[in-house]
């Protein structure tokens, strides 16, 4: 039981020292890290399943107590996140193989994206603060790297930002779990939720602004976002669509946690409300004024990021419903995005709007995997994307927050309007700037080995779609979990 | 490159007793200060020292193993010996002791502990020599 737990860290960490021992192997690398990841996915959904009739499940490395040592625990929200995210890593590694980026730099890439998906699991499953910290640096300085991969002068200047942001943000974070300890006397997060209603009130609320702080620079809240859409977009196309679809959502996954388990509120939250609203709305207003289509995509992130913290906002079980769900749709549909703008730019040589057009008659299939993939962001029936939208808007209605949905509502539209100019752009019409276009080469078919992935996606995007009733009654139950935490510490603490 | 005298002897006179402090930084760890890391650090800068004596070649010919297959080498350790706990149906990373009488040490502890900072003593090192290989290289013309 405590094993499964665990696998998920210990798999990719072993796969990435073995994988950088055959570092001269291309072929031995890719087959390593695609069991690896297989593996780890097959893992995370045993876990679902289990977690959903046992209860949470928790391990103790070195079987030291709960208290002192480290522990990983899996609850219902945990091996959800963790399932979708694993299913991503894998989709991407296998575009990545097809793609020729990783072809050149594949004996770096393939140790440091198995360190990343450790980190991305270590983040989820963590049990404790300080190894919460732990999992988000060993995800970002993996990260760094596979930002560089290729290592020209925009990626540079672009990583420059990004590392220097995120390590303000891991200094803060660093902070505050020394001031939670010097507070309480634990990191341990089911033992701080009994002792931290116990201090005073002021030195609490404190403690919860500045863990939102930090976990709010990593999700790309509002306004700490506006690292994001600069650093992303230059990255390589399957590291870009790893970090749309993951990264932020470990930060949005923290923020969850701490604010539920540790700072838990009675009522609707205003300062997460108007958070969120304007992450929504400044998100979607800045992918607007954009150019590129992974430009566009990456404002969208942040924009999208509002929507769950509105839900969390909330502290309703609708809510934190939606908001579960809402983060399983977004993680697929982000991800797909990305790729199908990785493949636009590997047969056009662009992403550039204004130099592209009439790819609809050139490549009708890239052309519906974006159509599908837009519209359900967009939010528009029957996608994954209407049905937590639709939950959200729900739970917002029940909780009488009318300006937050109707806000929401608003960026949905607006949503639609940059899907639609992007389509407008890549796969209707002509080039406005002729002498500027990159010749096609129409003989070279698109790699298989990234096609098939971005299919895939699409196709699980559309079975959330489909299954979207027993998908809900999961989310429900996964909220339940967070509202009511006695299994959760008992769990942890028995 | 013009190498000086002085710093020449002194690298020689200092190296092997630096690798050896590390290594007995290392084994006494469990207990007392040390560890894997902080004996990674002593080697690491005991090849730093020769680096800055002989340049890259220097370093090149006396660790001949390909620094990627090191720092694997030791991220498998450090993982194994966590997973060897679950074999013996222990939790992962669960600590094993074993003591013994050794012919001219008396009474040896020895814990499977040891084998994780062996691990990560190989990490700490692979890396030093990664930047050091790194840094000795031409740039390549951009």
């Amino acid at each position: 039981m405590s094993i499964l737990v665990a696998l998920p860290v210990v798999l990719p960490l072993l796969a990435a020292g073995l994988s950088l021992i055959l570092h001269r192997h291309r072929l031995a690398q890719r087959i390593l890290s695609t069991v690896s990841v297989s593996a780890v996915l097959v893992t995370a959904v045993v876990l679902t399943v289990l977690v959903d009739h046992r209860g949470p499940q928790a391990a103790r490395l070195g079987d030291w107590p709960a208290t002192i040592g480290v522990t990983l625990v899996a609850d219902r929200f945990a091996a959800m996140v963790l399932s979708v995210s694993a299913a991503m890593v894998l989709a991407v590694l296998v575009y990545a193989i097809g793609s020729p980026m990783a072809r050149d730099t594949a004996q770096h890439f393939h140790p440091v994206y198995l360190v990343l998906t450790a980190g991305v699991a270590m983040s989820f499953l963590t049990g404790d603060l300080f190894n919460l910290f732990v999992g988000f640096e060993v995800m970002l300085t993996a990260s760094y790297v596979l930002m560089t991969l290729g290592a020209d002068r925009a990626q540079v200047r672009a990583a420059m930002s990004y590392v220097v942001i995120s390590l303000v943000a891991s200094m803060l974070f660093l902070t505050a779990v020394a001031l939670t300890y010097a507070a309480t006397g634990t990191v341990n997060m089911a033992d701080l939720a009994s002792r931290l209603t116990a201090i005073d009130p002021a030195v609490r609320h404190a403690l919860s602004l500045l863990f939102l702080v930090v976990f709010g620079i990593k999700a790309a809240i509002f306004p700490l976002f506006f690292w994001l859409p600069d650093s992303y977009p230059t990255a390589p196309t399957p590291v870009t669509a790893i970090f749309a679809g993951l990264l932020t959502k470990g930060g949005v996954y923290a923020i969850i946690r701490t604010q539920t388990l540790l700072f838990p509120s009675s009522g609707a939250s205003r300062l997460l409300l108007t958070v969120a609203a304007a992450t929504m709305l400044i998100g979607v207003l800045g992918a607007i004024a954009q150019n590129d289509v992974k430009r566009i995509l990456s404002f969208h992130i942040v924009s999208q990021i509002g929507y769950m913290i509105f839900g969390l906002a909330l502290f309703s079980a609708a809510g934190l419903a939606a908001t579960i769900f809402y983060i399983g749709h977004h993680i697929v549909v982000k991800t797909t995005l990305f790729l199908v703008a990785g493949l636009i730019e590997e047969r056009e040589g662009t992403a550039a709007l204004d130099r592209l057009g009439g790819m609809v008659r050139r490549q009708p299939l890239l052309a519906g995997l974006f159509l599908l993939s837009g519209l359900s962001l967009a939010g528009i029936p029957p996608f994954s994307g209407f049905i937590a939208k639709l939950t959200l808007v729900q739970a917002g209605v029940a909780a009488g927050t009318d300006v937050v949905v109707a806000v929401s509502l608003v960026v949905s539209l607006l949503t639609l309007f940059s899907i639609t100019k992007i389509w407008a752009g890549v796969f209707w019409g002509e080039p406005e700037d002729a002498g500027l276009q990159v010749r096609p080469h129409p003989s070279v078919a698109l790699p298989r080995l990234m096609v098939v992935p971005t299919v895939a996606l699409v196709a699980i995007s559309v079975a959330i779609a489909a299954n979207a009733g027993s998908l809900w009654a999961l989310s429900e139950r996964a909220a339940a979990g967070l509202i009511d935490t006695g299994p959760y510490l008992e769990a942890v603490l028995r | 490159m013009m190498r000086s005298t002085i710093l020449s002897t002194a690298t020689t006179a200092v190296f092997h007793t630096a690798v050896l402090f590390s290594l007995y930084l290392l084994f006494a760890g469990h207990n007392q200060p040390g560890g894997g890391f902080a004996g990674g650090l002593v080697a690491a800068a005991a090849l730093v020292v020769r680096y800055v004596d002989g340049g890259s070649e220097t370093v090149r010919s006396l660790v001949r193993i390909h620094p990627m297959t090191l720092l694997g080498s030791g991220l498998v350790l450090a993982n194994v010996t966590g997973i060897g706990a679950w074999l013996f149906g222990g939790a992962f990373l669960e600590s094993a002791k074993w003591q013994w009488d050794a012919p001219i040490l008396g009474v040896v502890k020895t814990t499977s502990a040891l084998f994780f900072d062996a691990g990560v003593y190989l990490v700490v090192v692979a890396l030093v020599l990664m930047v050091l290989r790194t840094l000795g290289e031409e740039g390549e013309p951009s």
